[in-house]
């Protein structure tokens, strides 16, 4: 029976690494919602992120510039994408599984050349704030693991009022209600197309810088963080930000405690078992919402 | 040149409205074909695209036909593979015996999955066959008691009728190929049945198919258990050919790799897979060749960028698949026919595309 001290460090690390699934998941979640299609690339936005901010930080420049010069850049990346591939893909007729594979395939050219610049070592940034580690009943927290978890909060909460109060937010919101009646608004769903990429974008790009100091980024770190915040976008519905949240703190969580209780190499097994009969047991997803579909 | 150009379309117009008649020649074509190349490398190769197209065949018709996707697919790949290796090299059974077994096995496994699995939705479907598929794979790395764990497993026998052993490249061409071919042949037989069509209409529309007496839950179980035993059939025959196994050749990046093979071919067609294979078996390869001779010094990295740039490439300007968008195209450059009823083989009218407004999602044939 483990003692209360390693429930609490695999509650901690949970938690962390599921703030961290959880931005990847808004970002999956987002794209989704606005233009339907399964961004298989969004892993490689954080690792993008991650690996420009270390080059960046070696240049000397002040770490909170390096941030955002990283984020601003991965935006860039996300518009870029949206633009060359998404876009002229649709306008030609593209179903939404050819666009999942553009996005594999987008995917693919990122982590290839991230591969050519950075090579496959591994590399670190310095915590955002020097501090002790802290020692809650008996278990150690880095104190970057409040930045991970405040870091999200904000993005949820700014995400929330950018959907709720400004203009540009009801608009992309309105594109996933109804896209036709969008359009007669005078809203171009093109446009709230690249501004969900964009979105997406500097989502997934927090999450590769803000994650470094704790855990190394490498070329390869893409993979599986897509891969896991896939999964949790869907567990928790892949239609609302809260679902998304909640479903990357549960696979964080379900992560940490099975590598914990049960034997490391399952651990992976243990998490995708659960949310299997997650998804058994509510068909949509943790929040999604029973969707009816055009017959 | 006028009379060649329309003696070319007329043939080529019988060939791609006769399907019995296309397969006959491809049948004809791969079976000269070793004739004319002498390399076991390019025998590799070739028993490499039967093998894949055997499991994107299966795959085809579970994702094009049916429309339901699968993420997880490399997981029946395996279960066929390690069954026929375990089966034969730890408990010495017959490969073929072994190979009937594990088919047998993976279809159960297909079956039990399957029936919670399928009543789920487009991506939450996909999510519960990926995360099958993982499950699947961490079971091969971790029970090496049985499957020898990450370093994988050897001493699987080759394939043998009586004292004739399937040792050599070439011979396994041949027999690999049969497999190849049966299994097309077969897909086609479903698809243009009643089974066929009434597939079809679950993935034009579930609730319509199921208000004109479709019975889809079993339909699609039955699709997908027919699917997984096709990718298990082929796993055996891999596992007999390379007499080594391991679980990197069946983790989530070779169910992928499946998806983009049939994506790439166009899922319209039973023919889709064969060029989808080939086309991404043979780039791959080609790059290895070529990238070096460009750049001396570097890796595969230079070849996974080029790969994705021509994946999307394809993806956007070919969105149906390859092989719809050459038919489609055929046609155009050929010279008219005056006596010829105009209107392409490929059926763009067909009565499936009209149901749903979307264009070109690759269904129907």
């Amino acid at each position: 029976m483990p003692e209360l001290r390693d429930i609490v460090q695999f509650f901690i690390s949970g938690m962390t690494m599921g703030g961290i699934y959880a931005l990847i998941a808004l970002g999956f979640v987002i794209i989704y919602n606005v233009t339907g299609v399964l961004n298989l690339a969004q892993g490689e936005f954080a690792m993008v992120g991650a690996l420009l901010a270390v080059s960046f930080y070696k240049t000397g420049l002040p770490y909170p510039l390096v941030i955002i010069l990283s984020v601003l850049a991965v935006v860039l990346l996300g518009v870029i994408m949206e633009r060359l591939t998404i876009n002229p893909a649709r306008s030609r007729g593209a179903s939404v599984i050819t666009l999942i594979i553009i996005t594999i395939g987008v995917g693919m050219i990122v982590r290839g050349i991230s591969l050519i610049v950075w090579g496959t070592n591994p590399y670190s940034l310095p915590p955002f704030i020097k501090a002790d580690t802290l020692h809650i009943l008996g278990a150690y927290m880095r104190p970057q693991s409040f930045w991970v978890i405040g870091l999200m909060l904000l993005c949820v909460t700014l995400l929330y009022l950018f959907l709720e109060k400004t203009m540009v937010g009801i608009a992309l919101k309105a594109c996933v209600v109804n896209r036709l009646a969008a359009m007669l608004m005078g809203i171009k769903p093109e446009r709230m197309s690249l501004l969900s990429f964009a979105l997406s974008g500097g989502l997934g790009a927090i999450a590769g810088i803000v994650m470094t100091p704790l855990i190394l980024a490498s070329y390869d770190m893409g993979l599986m963080l897509g891969l896991k915040g896939f999964v949790a976008a869907v567990a928790g519905g892949l239609t609302s930000a809260p679902g998304a949240v909640l479903g990357g703190l549960l696979v964080g969580l379900l992560e940490s405690f099975g590598a914990g209780i049960i034997s490391s190499g399952y651990k992976d097994a243990f998490a995708f078992i659960i949310l299997l009969i997650v998804l058994y047991l509510r068909p949509s997803g943790l929040f999604g919402l029973k969707g009816f579909k055009r017959v | 040149m006028e009379t060649v150009g329309l003696f070319l379309k007329r043939f080529l117009g019988l060939v791609a409205r006769n399907q019995s008649l296309a397969f006959i020649i491809f049948a004809i074509f791969i079976f000269i074909l070793p004739q004319l190349i002498a390399s076991n490398y390019y025998m590799g190769i070739m028993v490499n695209i039967a093998i894949y197209t055997i499991i994107v065949v299966g795959l085809c018709l579970l994702m094009g036909f049916a429309g339901q996707v699968s993420l997880g697919h490399a997981a029946f790949y395996g279960l066929g593979a390690y069954g026929s290796g375990i089966l034969t090299a730890t408990y010495g059974f017959s490969p073929w015996i072994a190979m009937i077994i594990a088919a047998m096995i993976t279809a159960l496994v297909a079956f039990i999955i399957g029936k919670p699995i399928l009543k789920l939705k487009e991506h939450y479907l996909a999510l519960a066959t990926l995360g099958f598929g993982i499950i699947i794979y961490i079971i091969f790395q971790e029970a090496f008691r049985h499957t020898g764990g990450p370093t994988g497993l050897s001493g699987i026998p080759n394939l043998a009728i009586g004292d004739f052993s399937f040792r050599r490249d070439r011979q396994f061409y041949y027999l690999v190929w049969t497999f190849t071919l049966l299994a097309i042949w077969l897909a086609y037989n479903i698809v243009d049945s009643r089974i066929g069509r009434a597939l079809r209409s679950i993935h034009s529309s579930e609730v319509a198919a199921a208000s004109m007496g479709v019975d889809t839950t079993k339909l699609k179980l039955q699709i997908f258990v027919v699917s997984a035993v096709y990718a298990s059939v082929a796993g055996s025959l891999f596992a007999h050919w390379a007499n080594y196994i391991n679980p990197g050749s069946f983790g989530f990046l070779a169910s992928i790799m499946f998806v983009v093979m049939a994506a790439v071919g166009g899922m319209a067609s039973i023919w889709g897979p064969v060029f989808g294979v080939t086309i991404i078996l043979v780039l791959v390869e080609a790059l290895r060749d070529i990238m070096p001779r460009f750049m001396g010094h570097a890796g595969g990295e230079y070849e996974i960028v080029v790969f994705g740039v021509i994946l999307v490439l394809v993806m956007i300007f070919m969105p149906g698949g390859v092989t719809r968008t050459v038919m489609d195209n055929l046609f155009r450059v050929l010279p008219k026919d005056k006596n010829q009823m105009s209107g392409k083989a490929n059926s763009k009218n067909s009565p499936d595309g009209t149901v749903k407004q979307a264009a070109n999602t690759g269904e129907g044939s």
